[in-house]
C-alpha cells in the first residue's frame, strides 16, 4: 500500500510542465489534487517514473470570465468551485453536485482538470460538463486546442488527452448561463461513488416546455452516455406532465448498460430511469 | 529510499526542516520521521477517514498527500489541537457522550468536527453526518459523535 519509487518535479510555468513532460510522456503523470492518483499508486495500479506537481503553476488555479465564457483553471478545487460566486452566477448546477462528489476533505483537495483527465466513469464532473456543453483546454509543446466535453470523454479512463498534453482549464460557455439544470444521483453513502446518477440540461425556462434537453447519465457505462431517445421524447413536454416526464424516462432501451459488483444491467437502467425522472420532476 | 527533497514545513506551529523520500506520504511523515503518532492509519487510499488532519486550516486525507507537498504549508495535527476554545470544548462532549470506544478514529473525527464547527456550524444532524461522511467509525454508530458536537455547537450558541 505504498507508492513505488519515482522522482518528482515541481515546475513554476506551464512551458517548464510541457517540457518535461514532452520527453518519454507516457513514463510521466501530471499531479493535480492526487485523491485519485494517489491511491492508485498506493495500489500500484499506476507507476509512473516522474509526478509533474501542478500545484507551483498558479494560472491554474484561476476562475475568471472570459469573452466565450468561463475559464475554470485546471486545479481548481471542488471547495474553490463551491465558494465561488462567478461559478454559481454560470450554472446553479454545481451547487447541487458538489455535495454529491466524495466528502468535504477530499473535496479540499481533488480538482475540476484531474476529474476531467482521469475521465473516471462514476464520476459527476464529465457529465456535468457534457450537459453544460463545455470544452476542456489541453496544451502542449505542439501547440494548443479545445475539445468539447461531448468528443473529449471516450471510454474507461480514456479521453481524448494525449500523454504529453496537459488539461489547463475547463471552459463553460456563455450560454450555459441561461440552461434550467436538473442533477440527481443514488449512492450507498453519501459521497460514495453513484450507482446510477444524471445530469440534464434545458434551453426553456421552468415555466415552459421542453426545449432542447441534454440528459447525460454517469456511474452506468464505461464513460457518460447522452440518452438521446428520452431527450427525443421530452422535446415539447410540460415541467408539469408528469406522465409523459414518467414515460420519456424510462426510454434508455436502445443504451447499453454495464453492469457493477452489484447491480445488474438490468438494475442499472430501472435505477437511471429513477434518476431521470427525479431530476426532471426537480426542475 | 530513491529522490529525496528538502522541505520547510510548520507542524503544529513548530517550523521544521527535513529531508524526505519523494514517495512518503504525509501520513507516515507525520508518524514516522516526526513521531507524531496522534494521526492514525486506516486504509491508505482515501475511505476511511482515521488519516485526517489540517493543511492551512482545511481538512485533508494525510494518506492521499506526499510530504513534498507540504513544503512551505502548515500542518495541524490532532497532538496540535488548542486546549481552549471549541476544540476543548468537544473534547468534553466526546467524552460526556461516548463518542468514542477504541478511539482509532478520533483524531479524524475531531479534524472534520472542528471544520465542521468552525465553517459550517449549524446544528442541523443531517448536516454533520453529510459533513462526517468521510470518516469511518465501527465502534459507536454515529449517534453519540453527531450528539457531541451538536451539544458544542449548541452551547457555544447559548453564550
Amino acid at each position: 500500500m505504498k507508492a513505488s519509487e519515482f522522482t518528482y518535479e515541481r515546475p513554476t510555468e506551464i512551458s517548464e510542465a510541457l517540457a518535461i513532460v514532452a520527453q518519454e510522456p507516457d513514463e510521466k503523470a501530471f499531479l493535480a489534487g492526487g485523491q485519485s492518483l494517489l491511491p492508485m499508486m498506493n495500489f500500484r495500479l499506476a507507476a509512473p517514473k516522474t509526478l509533474i506537481d501542478l500545484s507551483g503553476l498558479k494560472d491554474l488555479k484561476e476562475i475568471v470570465a472570459v469573452g466565450d465564457g468561463l475559464r475554470i483553471g485546471a486545479t481548481v478545487t471542488y471547495s474553490e468551485l463551491g465558494a465561488s460566486a462567478l461559478v454559481s452566477e454560470f450554472s446553479q448546477v454545481f451547487d447541487s453536485v458538489l455535495p454529491h462528489i466524495a466528502h468535504s476533505a477530499i473535496r479540499n483537495r481533488g480538482t475540476i482538470g484531474g476529474s476531467v483527465a482521469l475521465a473516471d466513469p462514476a464520476a459527476e464532473m464529465p457529465a456535468v460538463l457534457m450537459a453544460l456543453g463545455a470544452s476542456v483546454e489541453l496544451a502542449s509543446q505542439r501547440g494548443s486546442r479545445f475539445v468539447l466535453a461531448d468528443e473529449f470523454f471516450q471510454g474507461l479512463y480514456l479521453t481524448d488527452r494525449k500523454d504529453d498534453e496537459l488539461v489547463l482549464s475547463v471552459l463553460i460557455p456563455n450560454s450555459s448561463k441561461s440552461l434550467s439544470t436538473g442533477f440527481y444521483e443514488l449512492a450507498r453513502r453519501h459521497g460514495d461513488y453513484a450507482i446510477a446518477g444524471v445530469c440534464i440540461s434545458d434551453d426553456s425556462r421552468p415555466s415552459e416546455a421542453f426545449n432542447a434537453p441534454k440528459v447525460v447519465l454517469f456511474g452506468v457505462s464505461d464513460r457518460p452516455l447522452r440518452a438521446k431517445s428520452v431527450e427525443e421524447r421530452l422535446v415539447g413536454v410540460a415541467r408539469t406532465d408528469k406522465q409523459k416526464i414518467r414515460s420519456a424516462s424510462e426510454a434508455l432501451s436502445d443504451l447499453i448498460f454495464d453492469s457493477d459488483l452489484h447491480n445488474s444491467q438490468d438494475t442499472k437502467r430501472r435505477l437511471a430511469s429513477v434518476c431521470v425522472r427525479r431530476a426532471l420532476e426537480a426542475m | 529510499m530513491g529522490q529525496t527533497k528538502k522541505i520547510k514545513v510548520t507542524v503544529n506551529g513548530e517550523r521544521i526542516e527535513r529531508d524526505v523520500a519523494v514517495r512518503t506520504n504525509l501520513s507516515d511523515f507525520l508518524r514516522n520521521d516526526l513521531g507524531l503518532t496522534g494521526t492514525h492509519v486506516g486504509c491508505e487510499h482515501g475511505v476511511c477517514g482515521a488519516c485526517t488532519v489540517r493543511v492551512n486550516g482545511q481538512t485533508v486525507r494525510s494518506c492521499l498527500m506526499l510530504a513534498v507537498q507540504v513544503d512551505d504549508l502548515e500542518v495541524t495535527t490532532v497532538e496540535g489541537l488548542a486546549d481552549s476554545g471549541p476544540v476543548s470544548a468537544l473534547r468534553a462532549a466526546f467524552l460526556k457522550r461516548n463518542a468514542l470506544q477504541c478511539g482509532y478514529c478520533t483524531p479524524g473525527m475531531l479534524a472534520s468536527a472542528i471544520e465542521y464547527i468552525e465553517k459550517i456550524g449549524d446544528p442541523d444532524r443531517k448536516k454533520i453526518r453529510e459533513h462526517l461522511s468521510g470518516n469511518y467509525c465501527r465502534c459507536t454508530g454515529y449517534q453519540s459523535i453527531v450528539d457531541a458536537i451538536c451539544d458544542v455547537i449548541q452551547v457555544g450558541a447559548e453564550t
